[in-house]
């Protein structure tokens, strides 16, 4: 008696009972197919947002004001400082003037609404500024026509560049290039269409932005408050030095607790926390479903043996052992947790594949993986109980039940 | 010798009382001896029958099977014994539902680790012999009760075992069918096999060449050394001595009383 044979009278068994097999398949097949739908939603967030930042560069610092890391209650006061005037313009510039063998440059960023018109069409549009330097700084560049420069900047000339995806909305198949948009009813001139740059799942879009010098933004429109500072560093181990510095300087104005400077890894790795955890979760609820499949199986499998006493004592007599029943029984209910996750894992694979055409989700080998091996240990855990109450019987009082 | 089982019991307990399904019996099977065991229901000759057939355990007592004292096997061992030298004919001929009768023949093989090619040639074979080999693919519910209990030898055989046990294997047969299985049997002991068949069905009894009486749990009655003579119950005693006052033979008083 070999594995093999055991293996094609499981198999066998399963396959004289197909729609029961089915049905019991069914829980497995929810709970694999949840857990890996889920866990590809997260991973593929998770993916998106590492990418995002990966096209910034990693050598990027950021001020803001107060601390948006801080946990339990901060949120508000992080919103209500972030609309406080702490930072400052020339606190941005006396930080590039004296720290230039660590700074590449820096750019401050200020938030403000507009309505932005373009012959008849009208929108409301968010206006981002920025000194020229953002586009080495974030690693934005021109499409199409260029970037206003530093004198037109400090002029607070009325230069505007425009989202990709801001720039079709306004002028559609038009070239908006050397072409005049009214924001607010002032008139601007198109110097450009930045980049591509993705985004906006949930929050903003640099696509959609309007991007104007910070100073023409203070100038002629209400908000005066800067954002944030974003400075690119020159070498990435310069990092910590760099933020030393940036701090040193910023402590001569404001207190400690009334601005925060941190990379990207940072911002990444709390997003990552956040992500993380938020697919562990998912995963663990949609796993609840897994165990409920796996007693699915238990279930059937009991009955299973129960209907087929005579069949298990008349290969006893025949000269099937103990052993070879309980493994008999054993890959029975492990082939249906198989071929359960197998289904399982195909349909979370269509599944994810209808959803990334809206949403960037991403199936790993590991979840996977996993979902295989989760379901062969259902399978033979929730089948041993079955397996060893056939194993136990006994040949004559089997054959002898109805 | 083929079998010999020597003062053998099966005792069930119930409650505190000790019941002896078997009540120290002993035999001798001789290879070739084809042996029908009667008895009133509640005899002992069923159990008589799984225990000479390892398939259940007894309590005291010897058995010896191919000069191999096999009392005390294991399970395990049991199992692998039965595979090997044990063909089994039931009354309700247990054949596994939804399978054809060629995987049905071939069950015992599957268990003996025989490789798939053999097995489907063995069983070819044996399905043939026994009429069949124009029914190989037919599963149980496609086959008439002859048929399957034809199957069911088939299967009793395929193993080449030493010794063929049948629990009234025309039990559930109309007469017609009863009687192609009967020839069937007595072709098989005239080509030399083994067999111990448990019937109530006198007709049937007369085709094998040594018979065998039960009561009580008790052996009463043996063709090869006429009544016992140390039986251990009042009533058993009762029972044999009405027998004797018959005169006849008690080949020819079953034939009389139960025969059909």
């Amino acid at each position: 008696m070999n594995i093999t044979n055991t293996f094609s009278i499981s198999l066998k068994a399963i396959l004289l009972n197909k729609r029961r097999s089915f049905l019991t398949m069914l829980g497995v097949i929810i709970g694999v197919g949840s857990v890996v739908l889920l866990t590809s939603l997260g991973t593929g967030l998770q993916l998106y947002v590492k990418k995002q930042f990966d096209s910034i560069g990693s050598n990027v610092l950021y001020v803001v004001p107060g601390n948006p890391f801080a946990g339990g209650g901060g949120s508000e006061t992080a919103i209500l400082e972030r609309t406080k005037p702490t930072l400052k313009q020339k606190q941005l510039q006396s930080i590039l003037r004296s720290n230039g063998e660590l700074i590449e440059g820096g750019t401050a960023t200020a938030l403000d609404t507009a309505e932005a018109k373009y012959r008849n069409v009208t929108k409301r549009v968010t206006l981002y500024g920025v000194d020229a330097s953002y586009s080495l700084v974030q690693n934005t560049k021109a499409a199409e026509g260029r970037w206003f420069d530093d004198s037109e900047a400090n002029r607070s000339q009325r230069v505007a560049l425009l989202g990709p995806k801001i720039a079709t909305e306004l002028f559609g198949k038009a070239d908006p290039v050397n072409k005049k948009v009214k924001l607010d009813g002032q008139v601007y001139t198109i110097l450009g269409i930045i980049e591509s740059k993705g985004g906006g799942f949930g929050g903003p879009s640099f696509d959609n932005y309007v991007y104007i010098p910070v100073n023409t933004l203070f100038a002629n429109f209400s908000t005066q408050v800067v954002n944030s500072f974003v400075f690119r560093i020159k070498k990435q181990d310069l990092l910590p030095r760099a933020k030393l510095a940036i701090e040193g300087r910023l402590l001569d104005d404001l207190k400690k607790d009334e601005f925060t400077v941190f990379d990207q890894t940072e911002l990444l790795k709390t997003i990552n926390n956040i992500l993380g955890a938020l697919t562990a979760g998912l995963g663990g609820i949609a796993a609840i479903s897994l165990v409920v499949g796996g007693i699915g199986i238990m279930n059937i499998m009991l009955v299973s043996v129960t209907e087929r006493t005579r069949e298990i004592g008349l290969r006893k007599a025949l000269g099937a052992t103990p052993n070879t029943i309980l493994l008999q029984f054993l890959i029975e209910a492990a082939l249906l947790s198989i071929i359960g996750g197998m289904i399982g894992v195909f349909i979370a694979f269509l599944g994810t594949l209808a959803l990334q055409q809206f949403f960037p989700a991403a199936i790993l080998p590991e979840s996977i993986a996993l979902a295989f091996g989760v379901s062969t240990i259902i399978g033979i855990i929730f089948g041993a109980a079955p397996a060893r109450s056939a194993a136990k019987l006994s040949p004559i009082e089997a054959l002898r039940s109805e | 010798m083929l079998l010999a089982l020597t003062d053998v019991s099966k005792i069930y307990k119930i409650g505190g009382e000790e019941i002896r399904a078997l009540n120290s019996i002993s035999i001798q099977v001789e290879e070739g001896e084809f042996i029908a065991v009667m008895g009133p229901s509640g005899s002992g000759k069923s159990t008589f029958l799984q225990v000479a057939s390892l398939l259940s355990s007894a309590e005291q007592g010897e058995i010896v099977l191919k000069g191999k004292n096999v009392t005390k096997y294991s399970e395990v061992e049991l199992a692998r014994l039965r595979n090997k030298e044990i063909g089994f004919i039931f009354q309700q001929f247990n054949l596994l539902a939804r399978t054809s009768a060629i995987e049905n023949v071939a069950l015992p093989l599957v268990y003996a680790g025989v490789g798939a090619a053999e097995r489907r040639a063995r069983s070819i074979a044996l399905l043939e012999k026994v009429g069949l080999g124009d029914r190989l693919n037919n599963t149980p519910a496609q086959l008439s009760g002859g048929q399957q209990q034809r199957v069911a030898i088939a299967r009793a055989l395929v193993n080449e075992p030493s010794l063929v046990f049948a629990d009234e294997p025309t039990g559930n047969l109309d007469s017609k069918s009863g009687e192609d299985i009967k020839q069937l049997l007595k072709n098989l002991h005239q080509e030399g096999k083994t067999i111990v068949m448990v019937t109530h069905e006198a007709e049937i009894a007369q085709i094998a060449n040594r018979l065998i009486l039960f009561h009580d749990g008790e052996i009463i009655y043996d063709e090869q050394t006429g009544f016992s003579t140390d039986v251990r119950s009042e009533k058993t005693l009762e029972y044999i001595n009405e027998l004797k006052k018959q005169g006849n033979s008690p080949r020819l008083l079953f034939g009389k009383k139960t025969g059909k």
